[in-house]
């Protein structure tokens, strides 16, 4: 049984990045907000310092800075006739736990959208004829442009103090920046990191070859900055562990070092942690929130009553509280009915191996988004007509690491263990290269979330089961964007490379990137979308769900910009409409 | 409120003499109470009598001194355990003189001795904001010295014969008006040479080397004299206001108990009033510098401690020392660094520390401790290295005194 607390105006569930801009937004508003998070408070100096951040074996092996499965896990299978299983440890993606969740242990890629991308149905439809999709792609627009959200990014940006060459301000396309990226108002906060060996070469081969290469925008910063909400980063030191890293060196944009230090002196804000969500409680009607019901490590229950409440969580546990609490219907494939759960996507990379005779890399030499990259073969800024798939990714080579435990790249055919093996990697330790492409994943009518039948978490809640696989558009994508990588990776003059395009079926043991999305997204129509244009339920509409949730489907690019920029969309929503006349703010 | 006025007819019930200390009152002097609550924050009188989360001014706070802790006691107006029973001349005589209510001296952990400078009115303000607050039941057991420290003090004290000059504030009328309101904030209700002045033997201030540096509750409070390698010859009067508004400016940003200054105080000040203080600090004479010469870097403790200082703390202070403003202190000529005393060098790598959060600087940046990792002999050399090295001079740190403030942090 429950014991109700007294009521509060705004409950946020989960301090990662948007709990923590959605609640110092409305703190400026005069809102008394408490924010429940399921992981322990995290502090830059004190939980993560330069005495032992760099700890491959326990950060990045055991998985110090991620929810563990027995707490709570999901359940995967590829096809919606086979029996999913629990996950025991995470593989394919990493849930975050605590405050600042995946903004803690990003890697820092700090990527806006292409403009096409925010109305990618009307787009290649437009350009390519309805048939040229397949029937089973559920791909939508956003409900949102890129004009409307470019303020959102740009004050996301300047929080984050981002580095990084612009290649469009107001139309002007800048040289060395990203030619096909959207207007943005102004450069970024900081310049490009420095750029070690390996991508300097990339991008010497890249441009001999006509492309456009430019510094990946980053938010290790490249010098000391102070943004607006007077938060000092400073720059970063190229250690080389950032993603699954916390960084003690106040380097790396995270809510530790760019908006917590302004959000706690907020008298109106309380965060509870290790506090876990167990439900979003609704009124009879079920069409209003009327709060949340958590847990405490005492295993003690609370109802914390609220006017508001802000799903911030990760995205699996956003689409997971919903299914819980029976907000809106869930999606059921068969029937191509039901919005919760409905267009799950996820990521789809590859990478090039080239191996050298005489080039010093330092791979160690590194940061989470250093690197040179080229946007050629992202999204539709290429004719997919001869190509028989749609979407795309960037590609590059990214420094982010040459942590001692893990980077062991050797040529194929040598042996796994042993001497010869100890061998090769100490042979081709500095002088190997990966290089990488971060592709887009559309999204279809069988990959979605639901309730597991099967299992359940110690709470007796049924676990969220993810159907997915990769579907014949990405597989010929991947081949493609690997293809032309190859290309770029053959002119910086390798002795040999190994082209590694992503191959079927969707593997949940192997970890390609922890962006997620969907399963409660955003657009225009309740017909067709779980959240409105400023992510606010269509069926409860004192509830907005926050993150990647949102997304219809995902682009080439990582995500975080885009989910700070939605938060900022969803703030400015919130402040300047919702406030004055609660309901509604979207009238089908 | 209404509990307040059935206490004031208790108070007048009980004395007729009350009764006209009441009616000279003015509980509605709001021009005076706001004056009050302005000249409470120049004396940072929360710092003292607000215990950690306790209610502001209800008493609680440790003060460690050589012989003790003394707790600050409960200055609300409740009559049981507060002030509510005192006369504002009560109150006069504890700030003027440091003679409590019963007639016994109080200790000098309260600094009348710079709070006897404060003018009357200004005590008179104080008193009436004092008196506006809500009483708040909080008995405080002020007094936890050691034997025979914690003998009640008579009213005639050898301790003030030696250390307390009672008399108020003179303005001097060679200088500025802004000079002399600096004199009076620092001499006087700021009472900076309680911490930042050296002590003799019995607790007093060492009255020749006035803010020369001193250490209390194993923090060594710097030097604020002009001296150019060990005070604060080459801040600025703006780099002074600047480090006192927000906590933090080019050189360094505010920690330890001078945190707890910044948070309460100094950042709540009008720019005019540290505009004087600084104004006040820049004209003083500096210690009389003794010229000291760095270690030569191929000392094998110099070496030693580069090595250690490349690898744990040039990632955040920098290869050059030089730090990164409003985050990480700046190192390299820096007067902290090479103070006479480096029990705070030594304290803040041992057990690490935050630093201050204003408003105006909310970073609050924190330095890991190394005292788990790195022992005595290593963090003396690093430290050592640290003092001279980027035009720094200074003497070298002992393991010894590493161990000994080691040994003592750890049994708190």
């Amino acid at each position: 049984m429950a014991r109700k607390l007294p009521a509060t105006d705004v409950v946020i569930v989960g301090l990662g990045w948007t709990g923590s801009i959605l609640a110092h937004e409305l703190a400026g508003s005069g809102l008394n907000i408490v924010a429940i998070e399921r992981g322990p408070w995290r502090d830059t100096a004190t939980d993560f310092p330069p005495a032992y951040a760099q700890d491959e074996l326990r950060y990045h092996i055991r998985h110090d800075l991620f929810l563990r499965p027995a707490q709570l896990t999901m359940t995967v299978r590829n096809g919606v006739n086979e029996t999913a299983l629990p996950m025991r440890s995470w593989g394919s993606f990493m849930p975050p736990n605590g405050v600042g969740g995946g903004g803690v242990h990003w890697n820092a890629e700090t990527w806006r959208f292409l403009p096409s991308d925010f109305q990618m149905k009307t787009h290649l439809t437009e350009r390519y004829g309805e048939k040229f999709l397949p029937a089973d792609m559920t791909i939508q627009d956003w409900g949102v442009t890129y004009d409307e959200l470019e303020p959102c990014y740009d004050r996301f940006e300047y929080l984050c103090g981002t580095s990084g060459k612009a290649g469009n301000i107001k139309g002007q396309i800048q040289a060395g920046g990203n030619p096909f990226e959207g207007a943005r108002a102004r450069e970024y906060p900081t310049p490009p990191q420095k750029q070690p060996y390996g991508p300097t070469l990339f991008a010497q081969a890249a441009k001999e070859m006509g492309y456009k290469p430019f510094p990946q925008p980053s938010g290790n910063l490249s010098q000391a900055y102070t943004n607006p909400l007077g938060v000092t980063l400073g720059p970063c030191t190229y250690c080389g562990f950032c993603e699954w890293f916390g960084c003690g060196n106040y380097s790396k944009a995270s809510p530790q070092t760019t908006i917590l230090p302004a959000l706690v002196r907020q008298p109106n804000f309380e965060a509870r942690t290790q506090c876990e969500v167990l439900k979003i409680n609704l009124d009879n009607s079920g069409k209003r929130a009327t709060g949340v019901t958590y847990v405490d490590t005492s295993g003690n229950e609370w109802e914390q009553p609220a006017d508001l409440v802000l799903l911030c969580a990760f995205q699996l546990f956003n689409v997971h509280l919903l299914l819980i609490s029976g907000i809106g219907k869930p999606y059921d494939p068969r029937a191509n009915e039901g919005m919760i759960g409905r267009n799950y996507s996820y990521q789809v990379t590859s990478s090039v191996d080239a191996f050298f005779d005489n080039k010093i890399f330092n791979p160690f030499i590194a940061s989470g988004a250093i690197g040179m990259c080229i946007d050629e073969f992202n999204g539709d800024n290429f004719d997919h007509g001869p190509h028989g798939f749609v979407g795309g990714g960037y590609m590059g080579a990214v420094q982010t690491n040459g942590r001692p435990l893990q980077t062991t790249r050797t040529p194929k055919g040598t042996p796994q263990w042993g001497l010869e093996w100890k061998e090769a990697v100490a042979k081709n330790y500095l002088t190997s290269y990966e290089a990488v492409t971060h592709g887009g994943c559309c999204s279809y009518r069988d990959a979605y979330c639901d309730l597991d039948p099967t299992y359940t978490d110690r709470f007796g809640r049924k676990l969220m089961r993810i159907t997915f696989d990769f579907h014949e558009n990405e597989l010929k994508m991947s081949q493609y964007l690997t293809d032309r990588l190859a290309e770029v990776v053959q002119k910086m003059g390798p002795r040999q490379f190994e082209k590694r395009p992503r191959s079927g079926p969707y593997d949940s043991t192997v970890y390609q990137t922890t962006h997620t999305c969907g399963g409660a997204i955003m657009g225009t129509d309740p017909k067709s979308s779980a959240l409105n244009r400023y992510l606010q339920s269509w069926d409860v509409s004192n509830l907005f769900v926050l993150g990647a949730t949102a997304f219809p489907q995902n682009a080439g690019y990582n995500p975080t910009d885009t989910v700070g920029a939605l938060a900022y969309w969803t703030a400015d929503a919130i402040t300047s409409q919702y406030l004055k006349n609660p309901g509604p703010l979207v009238h089908i | 409120m209404k509990m307040r006025n059935l206490m004031a007819l208790a108070l007048v019930a009980c004395t007729t003499g009350a009764i006209a200390a009441w009616a000279a009152e003015d509980s509605q002097a709001f021009e005076k109470i706001e004056r009050g609550r302005y000249l409470a924050v120049l004396g940072d009188c929360v710092g003292c009598h607000t215990a950690p989360g306790g209610k502001p001014f209800a008493g609680g706070a440790a003060l460690e001194t050589p012989f003790g802790a003394l707790i600050g006691p409960n200055i609300t107006p409740d009559v049981a355990t507060g002030v509510g029973a005192w006369s504002e001349e009560d109150f006069r005589r504890a700030m003027h003189e440091g003679i409590g209510r019963d007639g016994a001296r109080l200790y000098p952990a309260m600094p009348y001795p710079a709070y006897t400078k404060v003018t009357r009115d200004d005590v008179s303000a104080i008193w009436a904001y004092l008196r506006s607050l809500d009483p708040v039941r909080n008995e405080v057991q002020p007094n936890q010295l050691r034997f025979p420290f914690n003998v009640r003090r008579p009213a005639t004290s050898t301790w003030d014969l030696i250390n307390f000059q009672p008399g108020v504030f003179q303005p001097n009328p060679a200088k500025s008006d802004v000079w002399n309101r600096g004199a009076y904030l620092v001499e006087g209700l700021g009472h900076c040479g309680t911490c930042h002045t050296p002590k003799n033997i019995t607790g007093g201030d060492r009255g020749s080397e006035a803010l020369q540096g001193a250490l209390l509750q194993d923090w060594y409070a710097p030097d604020l004299t002009e001296d150019p390698r060990t005070g604060i010859g080459s801040w600025s009067i703006e780099d002074i206001v600047r480090y006192l508004k927000t906590g933090a400016n080019s050189y360094d940003i505010a920690s330890g108990p001078m945190a707890e200054a910044v948070s309460n105080s100094t950042s709540k000040m009008t720019d005019a009033d540290l505009l004087a203080i600084a104004t006040y600090l820049k004209d003083r004479a500096p210690r009389s510098g003794r010229a000291v010469t760095a270690l030569a870097a191929a000392n094998p403790r110099m070496v030693a401690g580069q090595a250690i200082y490349e690898d744990r703390c040039a990632a955040c202070h920098s290869h050059s020392g030089a730090g990164v403003p409003n985050l990480f202190p700046r190192l390299a000529s820096a007067p902290l660094v090479q103070s006479a005393d480096p029990t705070s060098l030594i304290r803040v790598v041992l057990i690490g520390n935050r630093a201050v959060a204003t408003s105006a600087a909310p970073t609050a940046p924190a330095m890991p401790a190394f005292g788990w990792n790195l022992d005595d002999t290593e963090i003396a050399d690093v430290l050592t290295y640290v003092r001279n090295t980027w035009g720094n001079a200074a003497s070298a740190v002992q393991p010894e005194d590493v161990a000994k403030l080691r040994g003592r942090l750890s049994s708190r």
